[in-house]
Order: structure tokens, then C-alpha cells, then sequence
């Protein structure tokens, strides 16, 4: 028998997106590709933050359990890091992250971690379609009403 | 802490946001937002006007924290806290909502969500607004000296440079002599001397400057601290010397690629231009009749596909040479595109086509082909504009290879902490407007370790480098933005989880000093050397540790305020 479910009343899904853009590589090609006017989906939106390794794993979290549809980091290329290795240090949580989000019940697609320079205004705006497709895709972030 | 008084203006931008955002709706919906006392619109809040109206509503409402939406902080942070701060309000009290190019510029056809997502942003600006302490600037002696790595022609031009400006010098060069690259080469282009003239006039006053110690050879062994204030230890000549500077210029120069192609190293008359020039320098030559040269060896392929830019002019000047010292001699140039930029360097390579060089045009999927065992006898190449093989005669084949990185670029990145780009070589902090500097204060490059570049572009990045350097040496003080960690000793742990993550050896584990906490071993920042990227606050497991401006109430009061908790 299928719950009934409210969400699923409205006609179309458009998930709220939360991005963390590190100041000196994806924060810079956000900006880039407003400057050349590259449009995009409304629903992603930006927090700077100096290094895309300042952001803790705990606060991707919360950003989930408090009903989000999804959390993406992004930062320099690997290599490229202003702070020299800061991103390495993303990568490595990263990766612990989404083994713990599905461990959670939390699909780990709902967090994903891109890498944009400053002169890829295209790039960033191609990841926030990706990004935007696959977290509609899988739906309204539900973990909030489970528990 | 006081109670918050936030003032918020949303910037129109003229039409780049008014356009498609719905500015009055925003100022309304902010004005219902937590501890917004006062909410306007600006035509253009960066205007004159829109400036007075900040200060104005500062002092008229009593404001103790101010957000302003419109474009990035990256190019207008700086004007928005001045305006702050002439109003008597600590400008780390400001917080920076972008609402143009991550608004109304990427949502031109959706002004309905555009408006949403604007009051959204503008929610999460004031969220964080509430949580922003006011911060002092820290504030640090710059110690009057500089170091240059590299004693070739870039280095040496920077060390002058500063010397003649009256600052002390360490010129620290690995090789017993000064004069780096140019002391291998033959003549110059476009100017057709030999470098020997020009080198000694520049070593000479190098030497003889009162004000530049010369190390060498030396090469830096180990390098800490910050702007205004490196500790520096140099291995020299087998002897550990260590001294203070307040800045660094890398000029530490460029190697020619040994190529492992057109059996060069196994057949001994193949060449490359920096062979022939050596040979040409000592005399060793011998004679030539027909010499063959081929441009791009090793440079424009997929694992190394930067042009070196002075291969072009090198093969045009050697070969033109070739013609001078024998008339007689057929010499043929096997290109794929011929760089040639400029007045003086393209009627360089017209007088070598006069003087008799042929240029034939290959392409990279047919490349020429070494025909000889012992000895190349002839090359053989598919000219693309008779569309047919032809075989070329040859005694003699040099071969244009780029200027790769050196061996030990590495090994000083890791040491200053300056970042290393695509194929190897240093990279700067902005490919146009901070040619010169590494995104690490007080550290500039100059010179081929940045990219290949030619004789008087390096004297000119030696100069701008130099130039860049003098500043804070003649300033005696930098500040530093106070975005920096800062620890609870309280809370900490002594774990030294943060001293490992620490790119910068900004942390370290102390015996407090603090009343109460006496013997307690706790982190410690150095505020002059952190830079401010948060890793550590992200890394501590009892959030002990800090970012000013980042901090972890900050960012998740951000986090809040868009998923609607509080």
C-alpha cells in the first residue's frame, strides 16, 4: 500500500539546493558565469567560504536533516588549492561522508563535491544543472519525516 | 553582545538587478527578517549616494550591523567595510549578499524565482549578520631585507632593482657563477650579439653592489614564517647559513627538454639548439653542408601541450647563423606553426627566408623521419603544400625542444608553500592582473620558472616583481585580514588535530599561559601566519578552533535560515 504522501501533491518537484563555494576557484566561477550571463536552475544557492575544507562534514549533514534536498561542495581542482591542499582534505571527508549519509538512509547522491576553477564560468554552470537533474531525480529529501 | 540593529540595502545595480528581481518586494520581505531595524533600496549602493546612504542610516537607526546585496565581494567587499568604518562601525561588522551574478544575471527569464531565491539570500545574509563580532586587524613589522632565489638574468635584474632602491639583498644561485641560461647560449635574437657583453655588464654590477650579499653556490634549505618575517637557512657550499628577510622573489629559471625522440642522444649529429649553441660558442662545430631542423620536438603533444614560445625565434636565429658561416649550406626548418610575434621578430623571420632558409610546414600526424644508422643520412617529411614526401639531405639535425620546469620546483613549492600550475611550472596569483605575485603574501616570481619567456620579458617580470617587493619593504608594516583561527583554550584538547591540517605551520601545541589554565597544553595560532582557510575549524572535533567571520554558529545560522529552522 502506498503512503500518501504530501510533497507529492505538487505538480512539479524543484529541490532546494545548498552550495558551498570556496572564495578563490568555484565562488570566482559562480561569478564568472554571471558575468557571462550562462542561465541556470534557481534552486541552487551559494555560501562562500574561504577554502571548500572549511566546511565540516557535520554541517552537510545538518543542512540534510533539516530537509534540504541536497548539499554540494565545491572547490579548486585538486592541485590548484589557493591554501595548497585544502581540497585534498574535502575529498578525503568526502568520501567518508557519503558512506556515512547512505549508512544514515540518506541517499549519498544528495551531496555532491565538484571541482570548478575561476575561469570556468561554464563549468559551474553545467555542474548546478547536473547536480540540480540528479537530486530531482531522486526526489524530496524525506530522512526529516522518517524519523 | 549587544542587541543586533541590522541595517540591509539591496542594490537595483541601474536594471542589472532591478531588471528581474523585484527590489521593493525584497526590501519589504527583509524589513520582517530577525533584527532588521532599517531596510532601503539603492539605485546603486557602490554610487556616492548609495555610500552616504550607509553611513547616514548607520548613525540615524543606531545600526550595528550592516548587509548589502548586489554584486560579489570579491571586487566591492573593500568599499562597502571602508563605508563602515568611516561611519564608526567595525568593518568586519558588514556581511555581503550576492544578488547579481548569482541572482538576476543567471535567472533573466524567471523573474518570479529570481525574487524568491534574492529574499532568500538576502534571509541568510542577515542570519549570518547577527553572529559577526567585530575584529581587529592584525598588524606586523616587515623586516627590511629580501631574498631572490635564482642568479640568472630575471633574478639578477630583481636583485638590482632592490639594491638600487637602497634594500638589502641575499641573492642566493645554485651555480658557482651568475648569468644562469644565458651563460650556455651563442647570440641573441632579434639583436644578433653574443650574450657575453650584456652578461658581464649585469654580473659586474651585481658583484659590486654594496647592498647585495651574493650566496653561492647555495641553494635554500628550509623557509618559514610569513610576509615580513621569513626565517631562511641556505646550504652554502657545504656551510648552514640562516638569515631574515621580509620578502621572496623566485627566479629560479627553466630547463631545455632532452628529447627521447628522432634518436637524438643515440646519433651524434643530432643536436638540440642549446647542443649547437655550445658547440658553435666553444668552436667544436666542424663542417656542415646540409642541416635540417625540426620545431616542436616534444612540445605541443597531449603530455606537454604548452608552445615554449622561444623555440621558434631560436631555430629562425641558428639557422639564419647556419647560412652566415656557410653560404653554401642548404637549411631547412620543419615547423608546425611559426610564432613569430611582434614587428622586429617577424622581419627576423623575413631576412632568414631572404638569407635562403626554407621553412617547410609538417604536420603532427605525419612527423618527420630520421633516415641513417650510424649517422642521420636524411630526413624524410610530408610537406602539406605539394601534398607529397620529399627526403631532405642531412648531416646535421637540431631540434627545437621547450623549456620544461625544473627538477627541484617541487620541492621549493612545498618549502615556500606557493602553488605549482599545469606542466610543472610556477603559478602565479592571477594569469592578468597579478602576473608577478604568488597568491602567498610577500612571495613574487619572475622568469622562466613561471613560463617560458625570453631575455628582456624576464628582465621585465625581474623589475615588476621587484617593484611589487619594494612595497611592503618600504610600507615596514602589513596587515592581515581577520579571517584568521582563533582557539578556545577552555575547549581545546591539545589533540593536535588542527596542527596536522595546517598547510601553513600556523598552529602549534603550547603550554597555556592563561590564568586558570596554567601547564594546559593547547593550540595556539599564530595570527601572522594563518591565512585564514578554515581547515582547522572544519577538522576540530570540539570545535574549539574558529575562523573569524566563518565561524561554525555563523555558517549554520546560513544553513538555518534556508531550510526554515532556527
Amino acid at each position: 500500500m502506498k503512503l500518501p504522501d504530501t510533497k507529492e501533491v505538487q505538480t512539479e518537484f524543484k529541490p532546494k539546493i545548498l552550495a558551498f563555494c570556496c572564495n578563490w576557484c568555484a565562488y570566482a566561477g559562480a561569478d564568472l558565469a554571471g558575468v557571462s550571463r550562462f542561465q541556470m536552475p534557481t534552486n541552487v544557492r551559494v555560501i562562500r567560504v574561504m577554502c571548500s575544507g572549511r566546511v565540516p562534514p557535520e554541517l552537510v549533514i545538518r543542512a540534510l536533516a533539516n530537509g534540504l534536498d541536497g548539499v554540494m561542495i565545491l572547490g579548486c581542482h585538486p592541485g590548484e588549492c589557493h591554501y595548497s591542499e585544502g581540497n585534498y582534505l574535502t575529498r578525503r571527508r568526502a568520501h567518508v561522508l557519503k558512506r556515512l549519509l547512505s549508512y544514515i538512509g540518506i541517499e549519498p547522491d544528495r551531496f555532491q563535491l565538484r571541482w570548478v576553477s575561476a575561469a570556468e564560468g561554464a563549468k559551474f554552470s553545467a555542474v548546478v544543472k547536473e547536480a540540480a537533474d540528479k537530486i530531482t531525480a531522486l526526489g524530496p529529501n524525506r530522512w526529516g519525516d522518517k524519523r | 553582545m549587544a542587541i543586533p540593529r541590522i541595517g540591509v540595502f539591496i542594490c537595483h545595480c541601474g536594471t542589472n538587478i532591478g531588471g528581474v528581481v523585484n527590489v521593493p518586494e525584497v526590501v519589504e520581505y527583509a524589513k520582517g527578517l530577525p533584527y532588521v531595524v532599517h531596510a532601503e533600496a539603492n539605485i546603486y549602493t557602490c554610487s556616492e549616494e548609495g555610500i552616504s546612504a550607509i553611513k547616514k542610516a548607520i548613525k540615524e537607526y543606531d545600526l550595528n550591523r550592516v548587509v548589502v546585496a548586489s554584486c560579489t565581494p570579491r571586487t566591492h567587499q573593500p568599499l562597502f567595510r571602508n563605508a563602515c568604518a568611516d561611519a564608526g562601525l567595525n568593518p568586519y561588522l558588514f556581511e555581503f549578499v550576492n544578488i547579481r551574478e548569482h541572482c538576476s544575471w543567471i535567472h533573466m527569464q524567471n523573474r518570479r524565482e529570481a525574487t524568491e531565491k534574492a529574499k532568500e539570500l538576502v534571509k541568510m545574509g542577515v542570519a549570518k549578520a547577527r553572529w559577526l563580532e567585530a575584529q581587529e586587524e592584525f598588524e606586523s613589522e616587515v623586516y627590511p631585507a629580501a631574498m631572490v632565489i635564482g642568479g640568472g638574468v630575471a633574478g639578477m635584474s630583481a636583485a638590482l632593482n632592490l639594491a638600487n632602491q637602497g634594500l638589502e639583498v641575499h641573492l642566493v644561485e645554485k651555480e658557482p657563477e651568475l648569468g644562469g641560461r644565458l651563460l650556455n647560449l651563442n647570440r641573441l635574437f632579434p639583436i644578433n650579439k653574443a650574450p657575453d657583453e650584456l652578461v658581464e655588464s649585469i654580473v659586474k654590477a651585481v658583484e659590486s653592489h654594496s647592498k647585495i650579499k651574493l650566496h653561492m653556490p647555495a641553494v635554500v634549505k628550509a623557509a618559514s614564517g610569513y610576509i615580513g618575517n621569513f626565517d631562511v637557512s641556505i646550504d652554502e657550499d657545504g656551510q648552514e647559513t640562516s638569515f631574515k628577510v621580509g620578502v621572496i622573489i623566485v627566479a629560479t629559471g627553466a630547463q631545455v627538454l632532452k628529447p627521447e625522440l628522432y634518436r637524438y642522444g643515440k646519433l651524434a649529429n643530432v643536436l638540440t639548439h642549446l647542443d649547437l649553441e655550445q658547440r658553435l660558442k666553444d668552436g667544436e662545430l666542424g663542417e656542415f653542408q646540409n642541416v635540417v631542423m625540426i620545431n616542436c620536438v616534444g612540445a605541443r603533444i597531449p603530455e606537454r601541450p604548452y608552445c615554449s614560445r622561444l623555440c621558434c625565434m631560436t631555430a629562425i636565429k641558428n639557422a639564419a647563423l647556419m647560412k652566415e658561416i656557410n653560404p653554401e649550406a642548404k637549411v631547412y626548418v620543419l615547423h608546425r606553426d611559426l610564432m613569430t610575434y611582434g614587428v622586429e621578430f617577424e622581419e627576423y623571420y623575413r631576412k632568414a627566408k631572404e638569407a635562403g632558409v626554407r621553412f617547410i610546414r609538417y604536420t603532427p600526424s605525419k612527423p618527420p623521419k630520421v633516415v641513417g644508422t650510424k649517422k642521420v643520412k636524411s630526413v624524410k617529411v610530408y610537406d602539406e603544400l605539394m601534398d607529397m614526401e620529399v627526403e631532405l639531405p642531412c648531416d646535421l639535425l637540431v631540434l627545437a625542444t621547450p623549456l620544461i620546469p625544473n627538477d627541484d620546483n617541487e620541492e621549493l613549492s612545498r618549502m615556500l608553500k606557493v602553488p605549482i600550475g599545469d606542466g610543472g611550472f610556477f603559478l602565479e596569483a592571477h594569469v592578468k592582473l597579478r602576473p608577478v605575485e604568488f597568491a602567498t603574501d610577500g612571495i613574487y616570481v619572475a622568469g622562466t620558472c613561471r613560463w617560458p619567456a625570453d631575455i628582456r620579458e624576464s628582465v621585465a617580470q625581474g623589475y615588476a616583481a621587484a617593484s611589487e617587493a619594494a612595497i611592503p619593504l618600504r610600507q615596514g608594516l602589513v596587515k592581515v585580514e581577520a579571517i584568521t583561527a582563533t582557539v578556545d583554550p577552555r575547549i581545546c584538547k591539545g589533540c593536535g588535530t588542527c596542527v596536522l591540517v595546517c598547510p601553513f605551520d600556523a598552529i602549534e601545541l603550547k603550554e597555556s599561559k592563561i590564568r586558570g589554565l596554567e601547564g594546559k597544553i593547547v593550540a595556539e595560532v599564530n595570527a601572522a601566519l594563518c591565512k585564514g582557510c578554515g581547515l582547522c575549524a572544519a577538522a576540530c572535533p570540539n570545535r574549539a578552533i574558529q575562523q573569524r567571520g566563518f565561524t561554525d554558529v555563523q555558517l549554520l545560522s546560513m544553513v538555518n535560515a534556508l531550510s526554515g529552522k532556527r
